[in-house]
């Protein structure tokens, strides 16, 4: 087995290889960390000179700010709305029958399959047949749409994990389902439901296609209106944003490995 | 009857959602089969036009393109999966695997814009690759990337490379070590042991990934839009000029109708065309 037999020379092909492809992997974050300090405004490789111009612009850029705060709206709505809605539904998957059960677990599933721009136009659509406008509440509803089957997926495996003699020895001792449910089932599923809020979270923030379809000028996130500045223009300052954007972000992972282990929560952890 | 205590409470809620998506999706129907009117958001009477207009060669192409550019997309990035999900599940290091995992998982949260303006660097005419080919002389002029189909694929590749490692990571992570070890001791080489017992028995992982990633790229939107810079044409970017440049919605419509159906056709194919290999797997 090339990673598990001393440095056979086929290891070392190995170890090499998955180098390698970690630097494809990594290259584009590096490049873009480079061009962020670059002092002039022309896209050019290597740079001259070196500054931190282009974070300042980032930061004070309206409508990135403004983006920003729209995007931390939508997120903190779809993300809740979807951990509230998904973790029911995920107990009602894991521990009853009802009418329906496969069809609606498939519907709400979809959106894995479904292209983005589809449940963008579809939305969009059915906001002019409704006449409801392009408000928050749309592009809430289609980031719950789209993030929902993460939510539904992190729940349903910590229901996997939960020991069910808990709850059963609760109620034996005479404890009412509501009980139950408050006081054993969700505090026993909080690493779940916290991670596949965060996971939620993060997916919405960055969240593109679909809220390009659904949004306006009044409702765009950072995203939108950074793909907006792209399309304008060509200096660093979407890099400088992205630096900013690949450190938060790499940090949160890092801080949900460290507290709930991001292999559990992905599922690819040995047996 | 079992009892199920607050299966409304449950329930509800998520039918409601679903209810949401299948009235976008019946909106996208109904649309598909309306006339378009110029210069109107409102649409006219019920008519087949928009799915004869598919047929045009600028929209054809356009979608044959676009199927063999997400083949293309899911074979590399399986290629290249494949051994970052294998080192990820056997690596015995504990540091090795936490930075193997964030290596590989990180770009999966990074949105499509940002990964995608990396890339714009990347393979600019002043960019990365470029400016390293010139400095060591094996250039004078720059290579042409931005706008092409390969720079269109190399980033697609990068944008579904995490969602497949995952998939592959989670496949390899539940194979029962002992028949590999079962293998060996019977005097099978590595290789041999990898081709006939680890592969097969990854098939699962190894098909999810790859109908993943193929509807990923299918909905990939601003890589093919900024990278290809109009040059190259997929269903999205379609979908799209339709939509915002002409408002000709009821098109548009269509077009995304096809592409779900193609969608979910080459999915069924693909599971169809895997399960001998996977019966073999289960053996």
């Amino acid at each position: 087995m090339p990673f598990s037999m001393r440095k056979s020379p086929l290891a070392l092909a190995g170890i090499l290889l998955v180098a390698i492809i970690l630097g494809f992997v990594m290259l584009p974050a590096i490049v873009v960390t480079i061009t962020a300090f670059n002092d002039k405004a022309i896209l050019a490789f290597p740079p001259q000179s070196y500054s931190w111009r282009w974070f300042a612009r980032a930061l004070s850029y309206g409508d990135f700010q403004k983006g920003f705060w729209n995007g931390l709206i939508v997120t903190a709505w779809a993300s809740t709305i979807a951990l509230i809605v998904g973790s029911g539904f995920a107990l009602a998957l894991h521990r009853y029958a009802f009418s329906l059960k496969s069809t609606l677990e498939a519907v709400l599933l979809s959106p894995l399959v479904i292209p983005h721009f589809t449940i963008g136009l579809g939305l969009l659509i059915l906001s002019a047949q409704l006449t409801v406008g392009r408000g928050f509440p749309l592009v809430v509803l289609a980031h719950v749409i789209l993030v929902l089957p993460f939510v539904l997926r992190s729940v349903f495996i910590s229901l996997q994990n939960l020991d069910g003699r808990l709850e059963l020895a609760a109620s034996s001792l005479g404890a009412s389902p509501r009980r139950v449910l408050f006081t054993v089932t969700l505090p026993l599923l909080v690493p779940g439901l916290v991670s596949g809020w965060l996971f939620a979270a993060i997916l919405s923030f960055n969240e593109f296609t679909a809220t390009l379809f659904v949004s306006n000028q009044a409702t765009q996130t950072l995203p939108v209106a950074m793909y907006n500045y792209v399309r304008e223009y060509a200096d660093p300052t979407l890099a400088a944003l992205s630096v900013i954007y690949i450190v938060v972000t790499a940090l949160l992972l890092t801080l949900a490995n460290l507290f709930f282990g991001l292999g559990k929560i992905l599922n690819v952890d040995a047996h | 009857m079992k009892q199920r205590p607050f299966i409304g409470w449950f329930v509800s809620p998520a039918a409601l959602v679903a209810l949401g998506l299948a009235a976008a999706m019946a909106a996208i129907l109904q649309y598909s089969v309306r006339a378009y009117v110029p210069g109107s958001l409102d649409v006219g009477g019920l008519t087949l036009e928009n799915f004869t207009a598919l047929l045009r060669p600028l929209y054809a192409w356009a979608f044959w393109g676009t199927i063999l550019l997400c083949l293309l997309t899911a074979t590399f990035t399986l290629f290249l999966a494949y051994p970052v999900a294998y080192a990820l599940v056997r690596v015995r290091s504990k540091a090795l695997k936490s930075f193997i995992l964030i290596a590989s998982v990180t770009p999966l949260f990074l949105g499509e814009v940002v990964r995608t303006y990396s890339w714009m660097i990347v393979l600019g005419n002043n960019g990365f690759i470029n400016s390293v080919l010139k400095s060591l002389g094996i250039i004078d002029r720059p290579l042409q990337m931005m706008f092409t189909t390969p720079g269109v694929v190399a980033a697609l590749v990068h944008v579904t490379m995490p969602i497949m490692v995952i998939m592959l990571a989670a496949g390899l992570s539940h194979i029962d070590r002992n028949y590999e070890k079962a293998a060996e001791s019977l005097g099978a080489s590595p290789v041999r042991c990898f081709l006939t017992v680890t592969l097969p028995l990854s098939m699962p992982g190894i098909v999810a990934g790859f109908s993943t990633a193929f509807a990923w790229t299918f909905s990939a939107f601003a890589t093919p839009q900024l990278i290809g810079g109009g040059k190259v044409n997929t269903v999205s970017t379609l979908v799209y000029q339709l939509g915002f440049a002409s408002f000709n919605f009821p098109f548009a419509a269509s077009l995304s109708l096809a592409g779900l159906v193609m969608t979910f056709a080459v999915i069924a194919l693909m599971k169809r065309a895997m399960r001998p290999v996977e019966r073999l797997g289960e053996q």
